[in-house]
């Protein structure tokens, strides 16, 4: 019994320590090389040094844009996980379980109906649109739901989710692109390629403006009288989190596809040990995002190799049984 | 010092406060009691403008509360609802540091830093400055949010039942520490209250609300009779002299 306990300490405290920003660092570039060097096309780094090889176009093509995208996907739905669970003082609300990416999905499907040959730009802002009614439609029904149980809230915005989610099959039905839209679905790094990712690169500066609101969306998350009594505009910090959540949502939906989970376990597993001051935890997310990605795609690449086990199966196995550990778990600390 | 100017506010047709004035003297310890829907928490509310009145205004040194700016307000008048913070994971310094956040918007001078400290120091939490709120007790985590109070070194501080959920022991210790910011600091603190005996004990002042209206307004030796109360809570309350205090036997009444 003493032992478990003594055990169970030492266990936290090695995560906790492991948690720590180097290691976290060096554990991201550890399998960053990994993944640039993980696929059917054997290549290694002595094959870049000639820069015409087919290997270093495979390279230069496919690898390394996969990678960014990766790293890009990984630490943004963390990110707007945390931003989502903060604004909404819930730790269970996420892009996931708030609608927000079956409206970016339904989004993409207007887009491609409105417009025969849609863009990326008008697919982006059409989902953008929808994205943020979406997200603004949730917190508008949080917010007149009485009842704030943890768990309760989340499974609302999950039939919400599903809502948007039958009514975008439904059109997609009609005028037959359930395939096209499934594609949608499915988060999927192989498809990745230089000239398909770019949009993702949005999230950066968006990452960055998050880091610089942290403090006022720590503030936000203490409620509204709360932050009124330190002076600060709430509603409005509480739009700004929410217009950043979709943006995120909807480049990375636009580019790899949905990615359930990871905004909501990533946050979770962090605040844990670092607790919930956004300027403390930011940084932490985005790193334990990219790496928790790297793993399930370099996991997902090598299990049934020469074949793909596609990004949104691997986190969606990965990542439920983590996140019925935190509902387990949650007792304990909360 | 605070004018509340014929203030009312309407739920649909319903006035919660109607037609309030009073004023709150400087320096002192004023508390709202009554019985539950009188108004108080309203009251405390639009003074603080957490809320919007409908009619009427408030004034803090002649000026008109809603012409501030929302940040010059933070840094003269703060205010603490009944907390259920709880699922948020900060630490004790944490929060307190928020309390600076009206002057430095979150990046914390050195002078800053300092003024964290002492009111860690304040309020005996320097000890336990880095552990988490949620795993404090209801006492402790008072103590922090007060922390942070004092942190955001206003004049006025307001505070919607401070002493709910907590027991005897940290009740009194709350409201020690409230005369000492009065006593010592010379901050004015205005507190809505549920138990008549600390309101008794502990205030200079007492405004009395029943209805949405103001019943009684006055030095608390005034307020605290027997006739006072009777038409405050419609019970017959006698009164004993305990100590130099006024105690109101209610229990059996």
């Amino acid at each position: 019994m003493i032992f478990n306990v003594i055990k169970k300490a030492r266990n936290i405290e090695m995560l906790g320590t492991a948690m720590k920003k180097r290691y976290l660092l060096l554990a991201l570039l550890v399998l960053s090389a990994t993944s640039l060097f993980v696929g059917v096309s054997r290549i290694s780094p002595i094959d870049l040094l000639n820069i015409h090889s087919e290997e270093t176009q495979i390279f230069l093509i496919s690898r390394l844009p996969r990678l960014v995208a990766i790293l890009l996907a990984g630490a943004g739905m963390s990110i707007a996980g945390l931003i989502m669970q903060q604004l909404s003082r819930n730790k269970f609300v996420s892009p996931t379980t708030a609608g927000t990416l079956d409206a970016t999905r339904l989004g993409i499907l207007v887009a491609m109906l409105l417009f025969a040959n849609a863009t990326t730009m008008q697919k982006m802002l059409v989902a953008l649109v929808f994205a943020l009614a979406g997200t603004f439609l949730f917190m508008q029904i949080l917010d007149r739901i009485k009842f704030k149980d943890a768990i309760f809230i989340p499974l609302v915005g999950l039939m919400f989710g599903n809502i948007l989610s039958s009514v975008t099959t439904f059109f997609a039905y009609k005028a037959d692109v359930i395939q096209n839209m499934s594609a949608w679905l499915q988060g999927d790094f192989s498809a990745v390629m230089k000239g398909r990712y770019e949009l993702l690169y949005i999230s950066i500066p968006i990452l960055i403006i998050a880091y610089f609101y942290a403090n006022r969306f720590t503030v936000a998350g203490m409620g509204e009288d709360f932050s009124k009594n330190l002076g600060l505009a709430y509603k409005r910090i509480v739009n700004i989190g929410l217009i950043l959540v979709a943006l995120i949502t909807v480049t990375v939906v636009l580019t790899v596809g949905m990615i359930p989970f990871l905004g909501l376990i990533i946050p979770n597993i962090v605040s844990i040990f670092k607790g919930d001051h956004l300027q403390k935890t930011l940084p932490h997310t985005a790193l334990l995002g990219a790496i928790f990605l790297l793993i399930c795609d370099i996991l997902g690449r090598l299990i049934i190799y020469p074949y793909e086990i596609s990004i949104s199966l691997m986190v969606g196995v990965i990542g439920s049984g983590i996140f019925l550990y935190l509902l387990f778990r949650r007792k304990a600390y909360a | 010092m605070i004018e509340v100017k014929s203030l009312s506010k309407f739920y649909g047709k319903k006035a919660v406060v109607e037609d309030i004035s009073v004023t709150i003297q400087p320096r002192k310890i004023t508390s709202f009691i009554g019985p539950n829907g009188a108004g108080k928490s309203t009251l405390l509310s639009m003074v603080s403008r957490l809320l919007d009145a409908d009619t009427g205004d408030v004034l803090m040194d002649q000026t008109d509360v809603r012409k501030m700016k929302s940040n010059e307000f933070a840094k003269r008048v703060s205010i603490l609802k009944q907390s259920n913070y709880m699922n948020v994971r900060l630490t004790i310094r944490e929060l307190v540091s928020f309390g600076r956040f009206p002057y430095s918007k979150g990046r914390l001078t050195e002078e800053d830093e300092r003024i964290v400290d002492q009111s860690l120091e304040y309020m005996g939490l320097t000890d336990m400055q880095d552990q988490f709120l949620d795993e404090l007790s209801g006492g402790q985590r008072q103590r922090a949010f007060i922390a942070m109070v004092i942190a955001q070194d206003t004049e006025y501080i307001l505070l919607d039942e401070p002493l709910n959920n907590l027991d005897m022991k940290h009740s009194v210790q709350i409201m020690k520490i409230l005369r000492r910011l009065v006593d010592e600091l010379g901050k004015t603190v205005v507190i809505v209250l549920h138990d008549i005996n600390f309101a008794s004990v502990y205030s200079d002042w007492i405004v009395a609300m029943k209805d949405g209206r103001v019943v009684k307004d006055g030095p608390t030796e005034q307020i605290i009779q027997s006739d006072a109360l009777k038409e405050i809570y419609d019970m017959d309350i006698p009164i004993q002299q305990m100590g130099g205090c006024r105690i109101c036997v209610y229990f059996n009444s």
